[in-house]
Formats: structure tokens, C-alpha cells, sequence
């Protein structure tokens, strides 16, 4: 049976500011869907609540995993549940090489009851695995051991969330603005790549205003957000139609969320 | 939210990996507490030194006497020089091989790792237990080259000339107070002489311990690299945890001549209550390289400025520092450059971490004198600070008196980013892998210079101090 991710009423603070305002929203294994909005409405603080970043405070709703109230979770263990964010500005970590960095997480994520200091997985096992996946990718071999997005260029940092992602094959996995800040090359890379990793095991989040992504991954569902809600659920014909159209249609249709939106905006440009 | 209490494997180590003792039974003679002339001439007179090595030793404390404490740098308000043994020793003679060490030391060096360590590649192996040398073995192709390597007793004993012109040549007693100290009660300690255009090509080892309580160890160490000639010298300390103050107050001086190269690497993890204080310097002269290694892990505080004094043109001085301070610790380490001929070029690069309260500081002079023109230096020096708690302090002293000269200081002072803890732990890595994991990175430009074993020591350590900080 497949799991499902889901998020009921969800409120996020950031600070003392309210970003979420009652966000719903099922994902199966297997699913596609596409979170659309402009900016300001919310996709990114989404994002990083569910993969449980401290500074984003849910004051109301829950998220599960198959089942498993993971609200209150660090991020670790919801890691280690099947969660996985693709960031949109990947961390760099000088001094960590990549192949040390992987073989940790791939221990953890897939011993889930791993302790600290316990063996981690072997060796030659890893290095034949994180080859072949980087060979999938069209990755140097080479990036294994640079430090840990330490002097990539953008393509390189998006590539290297799509390896961790294929390393480490969560069930979830949110992908926000992956596409963002790449030339059509990389975007094509990092599509391709995505739509051979997803499949009947993996529910895929995909937040983007990017047609290219979407392209290869078409998604069963799209979501448009405005304003901290989701304000409507279509089809993959509702992603194309806002790629044509823009937002004007969808803030016409919603005008109280389009105006909670403008203030949002207004305040993240002071 | 997981409760679990982290397993530890090694659950002897506790929370200091190397915290045990042996018995103190064994020791062939402990000198009664304090310092006194009559203390420094029953250490000379034990070790059956010539006269002039008792009368340097004297003068050495009337100046050592004379001198106020320093007034900068660390708390020294419970060092009581008057509470501690100045010499012991451990066994009445000098062992040849490993088999005839006692079994009790033996055993401590087995957890140590030394006969491993030196089975592995080591080309020679000075284990100094307590303040006098119980083991000790030189490959024989090393003899063969005219290699000097050996206690710093045995080398007055065996080698009085040559000894006789560098000893105190470079750090003399008058220095400073520690130095004073070190000069009236120095036993131990390693002597090497690297004869014209011999290169050792593996890096010479010696570990060091203190194994008493209130056992002050004073070790002298003095090498000599002559023209042409290279080495790599590791020094590892360890030391046991006891409740009351110990003191570790070394000399190592060093001349490294034209054209010859010296690498000297330390890391001290002495235990937390030791005052590590001690005096370090080298005279490069024209063309040759000095490089300190310097890696400060434990002791209470330690005061430690690895100095390099480029005598000739053409002389270049390197020292990478890394510094951890924990809680209760104060690393006051940093480094000295001394220009004092033309072309002369040094690069100083610091790393400091400091946690659970820990204080960290760099101090670091970079001296040129007048005409010593088209010198360079480069002073690189980043903090990282785990907690609101821990404290990192710069003290950069720059004097020049030559304009022609090109000096450069950096400085960064960095907290764990919350982002890059929430990067890997979304990951599936614990907030203690994270952060461990971030640290060693942080280190990492040091680390890789280090031999493998070393390095290996080092990042485990770390692990170590890292487990349980947070979360």
C-alpha cells in the first residue's frame, strides 16, 4: 500500500509573522503535483516546514507520514521517515567532502535506528553506488570528494540535490525552485534526472514557475497558493494555463487572498 | 521526539578518551614537592650532569625567581609552583626494546596506539613516560646517515659538543619566565641532529604523558637541521585527568640551516586541568622553510606562540594553528614571524573553535625589522563559535620598522550557521553529527596536513568533544 503525506490545516509563523494560513494538501507515493503562486504566497515557507526547519513555527494543522504525526519531528527524523527537501539555495559546508557527507546520510536514512557512532555503510558497497548515480546524472566523479557545494556553480549545487535525492530515495520529496537560476541546459539535466528517479515509490512536490520541469514530470495535480492557502487544485491544464496567463486570472478569482498576498509582498520588500 | 541516550562503544574512554592512570608505584624516584636551588641541583646531580649544566640550571631559576608572572594572556591564579613534583622517574634505565618495558607502560602505549603507530611507517619511535624516556628505537639505515635521535639527557651525555653549542641558543633562559622554569628543572625531551643534506622521508614520532598527579613535566627539546637537510617531527600529547592543577611547561627550540627544511607537528590534548606553557621557536636561515603545526585540544590553558625567526634572505616560516576550547579551557595560541633579513616571507593561518563556555584566543606578532625590506607575511585567522556561551578573541600585534614590505592580516569570526545544521540534518544526520560534522570540516584545511594516523586521532577527538554538546 502506498503512504501518503499529509498536511491538514497547516499554520506556519515565521517570527511573530503568519506565512500559512490552513494548508491542505494529500500526496501518495507515486503522485506528481505542482505548487504554483506568486511570490510571497507561502511555497517556499511550506517547503521548509515540512522538512522541519526550526525557524518555521507550525501554530496549527499537523503534517503525517504514513500515519506518523510528524509536527513536533527535528528534521533528522523526519529525514529518516522519507522526507527530502531539494533546496532552492543549497548550503555550502566548507571542509566536507561530498562522498563523507553522503555515506553518513545514506547510513542514517537507511538504518533509521542508527546510533551515533555506529558503523556506517560499507565502503566499496557506497562508492560503486554513488559512481553509478553520478555517471546517471552525467556528475564528474570528481565532485565526490570537493567539499560539499563549496565554490559549485548554480547547476552544479541543483545537480547535487538531485544526486542526494537519488542517493538516499526518500518517499517524499519537495523540490523547491529547483529549476530556478539555470540556464535550459541544466534545467533539462535536472528534469531528466527527476523523471527517472520518481516513480511508483516516491510522491514529488514540485515547486516551480519553470514550464521545462513540469515538461518531463508532468504532474497529476497542480496546486496554486496565494495569499498562505491553497486556493485551487486542477490538473496538469491549470499549470499550463498559468504558465500562459500569469496570476491575474487566479487573483481575480480570489481577491481576499490576493490581497492578504500584496501585503505579504509588500512586507518582504521592505 | 527520540529520548535514546547515544550508545557509546567504547565506554571505558568516558567522556576523556584517554583518562585512565596506571599505579603509582612504580616510580624509581619522585622528588619531594616545591622548587628550591636544592631541588634543581638533586636533578642535576641524579642525572650525573657536567658542572656547567648545574650552573646554567641555577642561574636559569635565580632569573626564573626574579621574573613577575605575565600579566596578559591566561588565569594562572591557581598555579602553585610550590605544589608540584618537579622530577620523577619512572624506571631506572633506558629500554631497548618494547618487550622489556615494564608491562604496565607497555600497556598504556598499547592504548595509546605506539607500537602500532610505529609497526605502520614510522621511522622512529621516543615515548617519553613521565619525565624520562623508557623507550626508545632508530631504524638503523637512520644511524647510518649519521641521524642523532635520542633523549636530550642521553644526547648532553653522548654527544657534549654538539650539544653544548645549540642548547640555549635559541630560547635562552632569560626569555621568559617559563622558559626560566623549563631551563632550571628540563628533563626529557627529544634531541635530533640531521647531518648535511639528509633527508628523512617519514615523519619522526614521539608521544608524551603525563602520568601524576602534580607532576609538572618539563621537556627540552632541541633540533637541528643542518644545510640541506629535511625533517618532519610529530609530537603527540596525552595526558590523564586529575583533579588537581599539573603543569606542562615545554622548550623546543630548533635551527634549521641554509637551505634545509623542518616540519614540526604537535597536537596536545593534555587533560583538563594541566597549565600548558610553553615556549617554541625556530632560526631559519637563508632559504630554508620552517613549518609549525600546532593542534591544541586540551589542557586548562595553554599559552603557546610557535615563533619562527627568519635570520637570512630567502627564509620562509609557516604556522598552522587549530585550537579548540571547551568547557573550562582557555587556548591562548597563536604564532610569531620575525623578520629580521630582506626577502624574508611568512604566512600564519589560525583556526579556532570554541564551545560549551570554552575560550579560544589568537595572539600573534609579526615583527619586521628595519632593512629587511621586500618581506611578506599573511596572517589568516578564522573563529568558530558553537554556543552564546564560548568566547573567541583576536590579539593581532604587527611591528614594523621597513616600509618596503608587504603585510597582510585577515579575520573571521563565524557561528555554526543555523542553516547549515538544518541542511544536513534534513539529511538525516543528528544535531551532533551535524555539528560534529561541521566542525571537522571547519578544520579540514589543517587536518589534511597532518599524517593519517594524526589526522584520524584528530577528527575522532573531536567527535569526541562534539557528542552530547548539543541537542
Amino acid at each position: 500500500m502506498s503512504a501518503v503525506l499529509k498536511i491538514s490545516n497547516l499554520h506556519v509563523n515565521v517570527g511573530e509573522t503568519p506565512i500559512l494560513k490552513g494548508v491542505n494538501m494529500e500526496i501518495r507515493q507515486g503522485e506528481v503535483h505542482a505548487l504554483m503562486g506568486p511570490n510571497g504566497s507561502g511555497k517556499s515557507t511550506l517547503a521548509y516546514a515540512l522538512a522541519g526547519h526550526p525557524n518555521y513555527t507550525v501554530t496549527d494543522g499537523s503534517i503525517e507520514i504514513d500515519g506518523v504525526n510528524v509536527t513536533e519531528m527535528e528534521a533528522d527524523e523526519r529525514a529518516r521517515l522519507g522526507m527530502f527537501l531539494a533546496f532552492q539555495y543549497p548550503v555550502v559546508i566548507p571542509g566536507v567532502k561530498v562522498a563523507d557527507f553522503l555515506r553518513h546520510a545514506v547510513s542514517n536514512i537507511r538504518n533509521p535506528d542508527r546510533k551515533e557512532g555506529e558503523g556506517l555503510i560499507g565502503m566499496r558497497e557506497f562508492r560503486k553506488e554513488i559512481r553509478e548515480r553520478m555517471n546517471e546524472l552525467g556528475m564528474d566523479p570528481e565532485f565526490a570528494r570537493r567539499y560539499l557545494n563549496d565554490g559549485f556553480s548554480g547547476g552544479e549545487k541543483k545537480r547535487m540535490e538531485i544526486l542526494q535525492l537519488a542517493m538516499l530515495q526518500p518517499r517524499f520529496a519537495i523540490l523547491d525552485e529547483t529549476d530556478s537560476g539555470l540556464d535550459s541546459d541544466a534545467v533539462r539535466v535536472v528534469s531528466e534526472g527527476l523523471a527517472k528517479l520518481s516513480g511508483p515509490q516516491m510522491g514529488v512536490l514540485i515547486i516551480t514557475h519553470h514550464e521545462r520541469l513540469l515538461e518531463f514530470n508532468p504532474p497529476q495535480f497542480t496546486h496554486v497558493m496565494l495569499g498562505g492557502r491553497i486556493v485551487e487544485t486542477g490538473d496538469a491544464s491549470l499549470a499550463n494555463e498559468l504558465h500562459a496567463n500569469g496570476y491575474a486570472t487566479v487573483r481575480a478569482r480570489h481577491p481576499e487572498a490576493a490581497a492578504e498576498n500584496a501585503k505579504a509582498e509588500a512586507a518582504a520588500a521592505v | 521526539m527520540s529520548t535514546d541516550t547515544p550508545v557509546k562503544n567504547d565506554v571505558e574512554f568516558g567522556s576523556y578518551k584517554y583518562g585512565f592512570h596506571d599505579s603509582m608505584d612504580n616510580y624509581a624516584f619522585k622528588s619531594r614537592k616545591g622548587l628550591d636551588a636544592q631541588i634543581v641541583r638533586q636533578i642535576s646531580e641524579l642525572k650525573n650532569e657536567p658542572a656547567w649544566m648545574t650552573e646554567f640550571r641555577l642561574e636559569s631559576l635565580a632569573i626564573f625567581e626574579s621574573r613577575p608572572m605575565p600579566n596578559w594572556g591566561g588565569d594562572m591564579t591557581d598555579l602553585n609552583f610550590q605544589d608540584i613534583f618537579y622530577y620523577m622517574k619512572a624506571a631506572n634505565e633506558q629500554e631497548t626494546s618494547w618487550e622489556d618495558v615494564p608491562e604496565e607502560i607497555r600497556r598504556t602505549y598499547d592504548r595509546l596506539g605506539i607500537p602500532e603507530a610505529e609497526k605502520k611507517y614510522l621511522s622512529g619511535v621516543k615515548a617519553q613516560y613521565d619525565s624520562e624516556v623508557v623507550y626508545g628505537s632508530l631504524q638503523e639505515d637512520l644511524s647510518k646517515q649519521g641521524v642523532i635521535f635520542t633523549d636530550t639527557d642521553s644526547a648532553l651525555r653522548d654527544h657534549p659538543e654538539l650539544f653544548r653549542e645549540y642548547f640555549g641558543t635559541v630560547i635562552p633562559p632569560g626569555d621568559n619566565k617559563f622558559a626560566a622554569l623549563n631551563s632550571a628543572v628540563w628533563s626529557g625531551g627529544s634531541f635530533i641532529y640531521v647531518p648535511k643534506g639528509v633527508k628523512i622521508e617519514f615523519p619522526l614520532q614521539a608521544y608524551f604523558r603525563i602520568n601524576s598527579q602534580n607532576m609538572g613535566q618539563f621537556e627540552r627539546t632541541l633540533i637541528i637541521v643542518d644545510e640541506g637537510a629535511a625533517i618532519h617531527y610529530v609530537e603527540g600529547c596525552t595526558a590523564p585527568t586529575y583533579s588537581s592543577n599539573s603543569l606542562h611547561s615545554a622548550v623546543v627550540e630548533i635551527i634549521v640551516k641554509r637551505g634545509a627544511r623542518c616540519r614540526y607537528t604537535t597536537i596536545q590534548n593534555w587533560s583538563s586541568n594541566v597549565y600548558n606553557l610553553v615556549t617554541k621557536r625556530a632560526m631559519a636561515y637563508g632559504d630554508s622553510l620552517m613549518e609549525w603545526i600546532d593542534g591544541n585540544l586540551g589542557s586548562k590553558l595553554t599559552m603557546k606562540y610557535p615563533a619562527i625567526w627568519l635570520m637570512e634572505p630567502g627564509a620562509r616560516g609557516e604556522t598552522l594553528s587549530i585550537a579548540f576550547a571547551g568547557e573550562g579551557q582557555h587556548q591562548d595560541a597563536g604564532a610569531k614571524m620575525v623578520h629580521c633579513a630582506p626577502n624574508t616571507s611568512s604566512r600564519i593561518i589560525s583556526k579556532s573553535i570554541s564551545k560549551s563556555g570554552g575560550r579560544s584566543s589568537y595572539r600573534g606578532l609579526v615583527k619586521v625589522h628595519k632593512d629587511a625590506v621586500n618581506c611578506r607575511s599573511n596572517v589568516v585567522c578564522d573563529a568558530l563559535i558553537l554556543d552564546p556561551a564560548s568566547r573567541s578573541d583576536t590579539y593581532p600585534y604587527i611591528e614594523v620598522e621597513e616600509e618596503n614590505v608587504a603585510i597582510e592580516h585577515e579575520a573571521s569570526v563565524s557561528k555554526i550557521a543555523e542553516e547549515q545544521l538544518f541542511y544536513l540534518m534534513s539529511r538525516g544526520l543528528s544535531e551532533a553529527e551535524a555539528s560534529a560534522m561541521i566542525v571537522t570540516g571547519f578544520i579540514e584545511p589543517l587536518v589534511k596536513e597532518l599524517p593519517m594516523e594524526y589526522a584520524v586521532e584528530l577528527n575522532r577527538l573531536i567527535e569526541l568533544q562534539m557528542e552530547g554538546s548539543v541537542g
